[in-house]
């Protein structure tokens, strides 16, 4: 046990400049950190006592720092690297510092979300900012202890010095009394070259408690009289709850209730995050997750038919009618693409489509909620806790002041825990059971059929070249299921003068969302295919070729809204060739380069046809995100990146038949395994002083392009429809 | 119902169960033991392994009222102090990324280690293969195992 003492009055005059309203005291549960901390770092001694010194970080007597994560763990390694950014300007010894996950606190915290890439470019100036405020009030406290003056005093690895007069100061022994001094309006922040924490390789801080199987996950979740939760959606898409007879499974062992919920009823506004295609459930509640999943299969449930029953192969001949025939929306037009076509001397047009992709997460959906009256407790995996919290709110009709929600480190994301239907659900379902904490469980098939899939895509492009085998037009024109996957202002775009991007949407009643890499996901394999055989027609080596696109975006780019720095696409293509030892003459591995969540990466991809389908076995990857803030959570997510990226190019679809997924579980749904994963993966970071960009997504989009053009250059045949290796029974 | 007394992680356990209750929800969800992860059900994506008499097994497929009295070992008993061989390559190889898979990739790897102490590539590619990781952490799975090998040979 130890105490904890908490000085909130101090931080509640911070200004914008040092982080906007973030840095304020929380009370902790020190009792219990303490424990989670012997877990994680058994090699720590713990201090008796731990002071607040802001949201961000509390010092123990001893100088152990315990260091706030704000942002939700999927896997991406924030929970490492944000507490980097702050322990680099606390100045403080990665050694002693232990990491601690934070709730929901919209009051301390700004974008406690994990999505889009964007976790560290967000927290790169707030979290440094944090550390240095914290750091200039352990400085300024020393001032006082030692009556001298500030300026006087360095601070290095946990201690400040006054070198005058060869005496030091632990953190710990100044916290206490930095904790009431007011902090500054400005801080300074370190140069790029005094870094000794950002840029340093840091192991993941919850690897010990993974490779011990502490519970981390929502999953692992246990409560004294918590009771579990297994819920019953339609078999269907376009069908809904009709009625249900509970007779059977209530009269089971360990059953508690069967309730029914709809997290969409009329007069209740829903946001973005509520994507959901099956709102109306029957849950079962009990006292073990196997005995409600028995329990389920004896309800007696009636279905009716609300829209459309979608087949695949319907769906994709409306997108391809789309494609030939609809009206498009023009998303951009450079020049005169109809004349540059007519004039063309060879014109080059390949179609590319990609099938629904379910996000397996391998830990399933599962929510832990406890509603009573006057407030709910949510604990889980969930990507945006403020949007849960809105909903969450709305739906139970209590004012968000009286919900918590605490993130556990969850067991993947991949975006589809950016739509917390299943934390609305456990909501409802504990209210429902008359305020019961209750954990609710996906089932692996309940998640896989659930919905919320990456969207199907389908893109056609054109190109035309002139006698010497020059770009002059370029045209795209993409549509999906819900949504087109055309970035209008991405690469080629500002190469060409002559250039058209369009757009076509087709509705369907399949629930669909962000997938790892949204639209980048599909559009860069099938644009880096493609570039491949416009080069070929060109006559050109593919990395030659893409670098005079770059040239002229360089010199004289076309249009004003390009999205990307071409320099830097650029040399990304560059280091990989380089790296790679890219044979210009007649290379027999695929390469590809894409922008995407403010990262260039490129890639160079070897592969060896084994009983007919492709097996990578080797990968160069060239990256430029800015400054690399933990090179070895970096290296992880580029190589997961890498490797997820090809799997799902290989044997990720799910398919419907008459609204019903036709694959449920691993049986039947391939996801890429050891024996035919790449073991060589080998990464290539730019150096750089430029702000921090994404990682968790960028390396998955381009090396679906590699892919492809490697499959080519082994084999002469161009693959276009993902996923390249067809289930057998679909095989021609 | 019956009374089931098992040896999990050396110690002996009783609990009161249905006989097709996979040995899975008994050990997270009656004994406490959530170190051992729900993935499939189905016993093809290896995140629930445990050893039996040292041995990998899919626990999410092996019935209560199967067990004839091995010793179960789970990820919070591999080692007193989480110091296998397996488990430091995986720390020493930063293997992890969500983490949720690992338990029961390092339980196979450790049962694959005491089978097959020596492994080649190719016996450790199809070893490992019955463990799915979606994060795509396979390379360094694959350098840790053989990090492990080393260690333990």
């Amino acid at each position: 046990m130890s105490t904890t003492r908490t000085n909130r009055r101090s931080f509640l005059k911070v200004s914008a400049a040092t982080g906007g309203g973030m840095l304020l005291g929380l009370s902790w549960l020190s009792s219990c950190q303490n424990e989670q901390v012997a877990k994680a770092a058994p090699s720590l001694v713990m201090p008796e006592e731990w002071v607040t010194v802001s949201a961000f970080l509390k010092v123990g007597d001893n100088g152990v720092v315990t260091i706030m994560s704000p942002n939700p763990e999927i896997g991406q390694n924030v929970k490492t690297s944000m507490p980097m950014l702050v322990a680099e300007e606390l100045d403080v010894d990665w050694k002693n510092v232990v990491v601690e996950q934070a709730g929901l606190d919209t009051e301390q915290y700004s974008r406690q979300l994990a999505g889009g890439s964007q976790s560290i470019r967000v927290a790169w100036e707030p979290l440094r900012k944090a550390g240095a405020t914290a750091r200039y009030l352990l400085v300024a406290a020393a001032a006082q202890q030692l009556d001298v003056d500030a300026g006087e005093l360095r601070t290095e690895n946990g201690y400040v010095y006054h070198d005058g007069s060869d005496r030091k100061l632990g953190y710990g022994e100044l916290a206490s009394l930095a904790a009431t001094l007011s902090p500054p309006e400005e801080v300074t922040l370190k140069a790029a070259g005094d870094f000794k924490i950002i840029g340093h390789g840091k192991k993941n801080v919850d690897a010990k408690p993974i490779v011990t199987g502490q519970p981390l996950f929502g999953l692992d979740l246990q409560r004294d009289d918590m009771l579990y939760a297994a819920i019953v959606h339609p078999p269907a898409f376009g069908m809904k709850l009709k009625s249900v007879d509970d007779s059977a499974a209530r009269s089971m062992p360990g059953i508690r209730d069967v309730v029914r919920i709809n997290a969409a009823p009329e007069g209740v506004e829903l946001q973005w995050s509520d994507v959901n295609a099956f709102p109306e459930l029957v849950a079962v509640v009990g006292d073990n997750t196997w005995r409600v999943l028995q329990a389920r299969k004896a309800l007696q449930i009636e279905w009716e038919t609300d829209s459309a029953a979608e087949s695949t192969d319907a769906q994709r001949q409306k997108l391809q009618e789309l494609l030939d025939n609809g009206t498009a929306e023009e998303a951009r037009r450079d020049g005169d693409p109809e004349a540059a076509f007519a004039r063309a001397a060879q014109v080059v047009e390949a179609t590319y489509s990609a099938p629904f992709l379910p996000h397996n997460t391998m830990e399933p959906m599962n929510f832990f909620a406890h509603v009573t009256a006057d407030k709910a407790e949510l604990v889980g995996p969930i990507q945006t806790p403020e949007f849960l919290r809105t909903t969450v709110s709305r739906l139970l009709d209590l004012p968000e002041e009286q919900i918590s929600i605490m993130m556990t480190r969850m067991g993947g994301g991949f975006g589809r825990r950016l739509y917390g239907n299943f934390g609305v659900e456990a909501a409802l379902i504990s209210e429902a059971a008359g305020g019961l904490p209750i954990k609710l469980v996906y089932s692996r098939e309940d998640d896989m059929t659930q919905g919320t899939y990456r969207p199907e895509y389908l893109v056609r492009y054109r190109a035309a070249l002139d006698e010497d085998g020059r770009l002059i037009g370029f045209h795209v024109r993409g549509t999906g299921t819900n949504e087109s996957p055309v970035f209008a202002n991405r690469f080629p775009a500002g190469t060409v003068d002559n250039y058209l991007a369009e757009n076509l949407s087709s509705e369907t009643n399949v629930s669909t969302g962000a997938w790892r890499a949204p639209r980048s996901n599909f559009i860069a394999g099938a644009e880096q295919a493609f570039l491949d055989e416009v080069a070929e027609a060109a006559g050109k080596d593919p990395i030659a070729f893409r670098l005079e696109l770059f040239d002229r975006a360089i010199e004289d780019p076309v249009g004003e809204e390009n999205d990307y720095d071409a320099e830097r696409y650029a040399g990304v293509l560059k280091l990989v060739r380089d790296k790679s030892g890219w044979n210009t003459n007649d290379d027999k591995r695929g390469v590809a380069a894409y922008y995407c969540h403010n990262s260039y990466v490129a890639q160079v991809l070897e592969l060896e046809m084994k009983n007919d389908e492709p097996h990578v076995t080797e990968v160069h990857c060239a990256v430029d995100c800015g400054i690399v803030v933990n090179p070895e959570g970096a290296l992880n997510q580029i190589e997961g990146g890498i490797t997820d990226g090809i799997g799902h190019a290989l044997y990720g679809q799910l398919t419907l038949t008459d609204g019903v997924p036709d694959q449920q579980n691993y049986d039947t749904y391939r996801l890429i395994r050891h024996n035919e994963a790449p073991h060589a993966i080998h990464t290539h970071f730019v150096e750089s002083e430029t702000a921090p960009t994404g990682l968790g997504e960028p390396s998955l989009p381009p090396v679906i392009g590699a892919l492809a053009n490697a499959v080519y250059r082994q084999t002469g045949q161009r693959v276009y429809r993902q996923p390249f290796v067809q289930p057998r029974e679909l095989r021609g | 119902m019956a009374t089931y007394r098992l040896t999990v992680n050396g110690q002996p356990r009783t609990l009161e169960a249905e006989p097709e209750m996979p040995l899975l929800w008994a050990l997270r969800d009656e004994l406490g033991l959530v170190g051992t992860k729900y993935g499939c059900g189905i016993g093809a994506c290896g995140a629930c392994t445990v050893h039996l008499d040292g041995v990998a097994m899919r626990s999410c497929s092996l019935p209560l009222g199967k067990l004839n009295g091995e010793a179960i070992t789970t990820i919070e008993g591999l080692s007193a102090e989480g110091d296998h061989p397996v488990q430091l390559a995986w720390l020493e190889h930063d293997v992890p990324q969500c983490g949720y898979c690992q338990a029961g990739q390092i339980m196979s790897a450790a049962s694959l280690l005491n089978l097959t102490p020596d492994p080649s590539e190719a016996d450790i590619s199809s070893g490992m293969s019955g463990n799915i990781c979606r994060c795509g952490t396979y390379s360094r799975i694959h350098a840790a195992v053989k990090t492990a090998a080393q260690k333990l040979s």
